[in-house]
């Protein structure tokens, strides 16, 4: 398992970022050793016809350098933004019943003639996460890594086996289409219980119910019942909703793939605009297109583990490189 | 517990949502709409009524308020727990998806229920004024048996929803349970007037009968002192079974999202 030393994405070692900024400053210390070096150089000068001797009856300014040399550990640490999302040795197992036993009665037969076998499946193994506030993790896998399963995790809909997670904000997760309707309702009202789901109270949809509704641009279908709605509909009032409403990590689990060019462009508009505020975007795709222009990191999941990490760039050649 | 609390204050707008789409939902589709929930227990009355009117002797209790009494808390009871049962299920795609108290399912599934009792009291009332059947202060009693009874229904409920996403056929098994609680209600006979003297102990074990012979004597201006069993063991009871019902949803509610 190779993890990838780029220390933003995946910090193992926190001391590590601070070695990449030392580099780069001119701190105060070093600043002061620049006059210290400066003095011997005086003093050599003053010096200079004895070879080295002080002469008699001068000064040598010897303690004053030596505590200036002690300042030297003084570091100004450049401020990164405040972690959001961190996981710890994330992991999910499922448990597969070999036979579906979804009834009383089968359940207890089954017990008693001792045939309940399980199988486990390891859905993530080991992710260690350090998503900072600002970033806009692209995640990258095949079907069945366990891309959708992370979400779930971090979203708190599902408890992981072993590890923990830990979110600081308010999370909007986007994770289907219409995960939030109610059928029946129509678009007007589901946009009133898609808010209060989120944790917003009625007056503070009212305010946007505008802005949700043109940016969706339903027109008058918005008081059609959601089953009536085309896959692409819901989609946008869905899409709208959840950005409307200025979250402060957003989950996106494959909704903007569904869509025309015209919704693709609009979103990826609005995701910029959010982005410049500082909204957290965790966006799982499976094309590297999408992630390369909406995000500046990415990783890769594999089988359930994180198998790369860093800037979009790079993790978007390598998936590339892996499809091949 | 920190978190408990602070998800009850961010989600309290979603509870009163959900109970809202239920009321507003279940008679969307149909012509009388939310008259339906009183003309059902007028209708069940006056069949009951016309049916077993000789049942219950003279000089008594006036036997259609008697028979709305009963009625009208059974089927609350009743179909509170049924969709309180159902609702988990009937939710899952949302649980899977955002992350939501799961809690609030079945309690708001007996509170929309709930709002429905009270409104088709006003029958009650109706017909209390029609029977010409006397307002006394004792009516005041009434709060008690519908305040258990909520605590009650809340708690069969979460139980009910908790085994219903690992076994589908808990819903049928239950329509025949509430069949049988029903008969063992007393909402259209008297206990007194029964064949076999013998049998009264099935009856002291309805904590729902218990409800119904206090919202009877309130009704009817009796005070509680004779029926303090009735009150002790339904009180007793409904608080037993919340704590049951809160625990087992507690312990298995991480897993309904593998199920459902």
């Amino acid at each position: 398992m190779e993890e990838n030393k780029d220390e933003t994405v995946v910090a193992v070692n926190p001391e590590a970022e601070t070695i990449s900024e030392k580099s780069g400053e001119k701190t105060e210390a070093e600043q002061k050793e620049g006059t210290t070096v400066t003095d011997p150089a005086k003093d050599g000068e003053e010096t200079a016809g004895s070879a080295g001797e002080p002469a008699p009856g001068e000064e040598v300014p010897e303690k004053p350098k030596k505590k200036k040399k002690k300042k030297k550990k003084i570091k100004k640490k450049k401020k990164l933004p405040p972690k959001v999302i961190v996981t710890e040795n994330l992991g999910v197992r499922f448990r597969i019943q070999e036979q579906k036993v979804d009834n009383l009665k089968e359940y207890f037969v089954r017990l008693i003639k001792r045939r309940l076998n399980y199988k486990d499946f390891w859905a993530l193994r080991e992710v260690n996460l350090k998503i900072r506030k600002g970033d806009r993790v692209g995640i990258l896998g095949l079907n069945g890594a366990g891309k959708s399963t992370l979400l779930k995790c971090i979203a708190g809909v599902l408890k992981p086996t072993e590890g923990t997670v830990t979110v600081k904000g308010n999370i909007v997760p986007l994770l289907e289409l219409g995960a939030g309707f109610d059928k029946d309702y129509t678009g007007a009202e589901n946009i009133y219980f898609y808010g209060s789901m989120l944790g917003y109270s009625r007056a503070f949809i009212k305010e946007r119910f505008n802005d949700i509704v043109e940016f969706s641009e339903l027109g008058s279908f918005i008081n059609v019942p959601v089953k009536n709605y085309s896959s692409g509909m819901k989609a946008r009032l869905g899409f709208s909703i959840a950005t409307v409403v200025e979250p402060e990590i957003l989950i996106l689990d494959e909704v903007l793939s569904v869509g025309d060019a015209k919704f693709r462009k609009k979103s990826s508009k609005r995701l910029e605009k959010m982005m410049k505020k500082g909204v957290t975007v965790l966006f799982v795709s499976h094309s590297s297109d999408q992630v390369l222009a909406n995000c500046n990191k990415a990783i890769i999941l594999d089988h359930g583990r994180v198998i790369a990490s860093g800037k979009a760039e790079k993790i978007c050649a390598k998936y590339e490189e892996m499809l091949q | 517990m920190k978190i408990f609390i602070q998800n009850l204050k961010k989600f309290r707008f979603l509870f009163w949502e959900l109970v809202k789409k239920d009321i507003k939902l279940k008679y969307r589709s149909s012509i009388l709409g939310v008259f339906w929930t009183l003309l059902e227990p007028l209708l069940t009355m006056i069949v009951l009524t016309l049916v077993f009117s000789n049942l219950l002797g003279k000089g008594d209790d006036n036997f259609p308020v008697y028979i709305l009494c009963g009625r009208l808390l059974y089927g609350f009871f009743s179909n509170g727990t049924k969709v309180a049962l159902k609702s988990v299920r009937k939710h899952g795609s949302m649980i899977g998806k955002v992350y939501v108290p799961k809690y609030m399912y079945p309690l708001s599934a007996v509170v929309s229920n709930y709002i429905m009792f009270i409104i088709s009291l006003l029958v009650l009332a109706g017909v209390m004024v029609f029977e010409k059947v006397p307002l006394t202060w004792y009516i005041f009693q009434a709060f008690i048996p519908m305040i258990i009874i909520l605590i009650m229904t809340m708690g069969v409920g979460l139980v009910l929803s908790t085994y219903n996403v690992f076994f589908r056929d808990l819903e049928y098994l239950w329509t025949v349970a509430c069949m049988l609680i029903m008969y063992t209600c007393a909402i259209f006979y008297k206990v007194e007037n029964l064949k076999n003297p013998g049998n009264e102990w099935i009856f002291k074990c309805n904590p729902l009968y218990s409800l119904i012979v206090l919202f009877r004597d309130a009704v009817f201006g009796r005070s509680f002192e004779n029926d303090m069993y009735h009150l002790w063991f339904s009180l007793i009871f409904s608080i037993v079974i919340f704590m049951l019902g809160v625990f087992v949803f507690w312990r298995k509610q991480d897993k309904f999202i593998l199920y459902v």
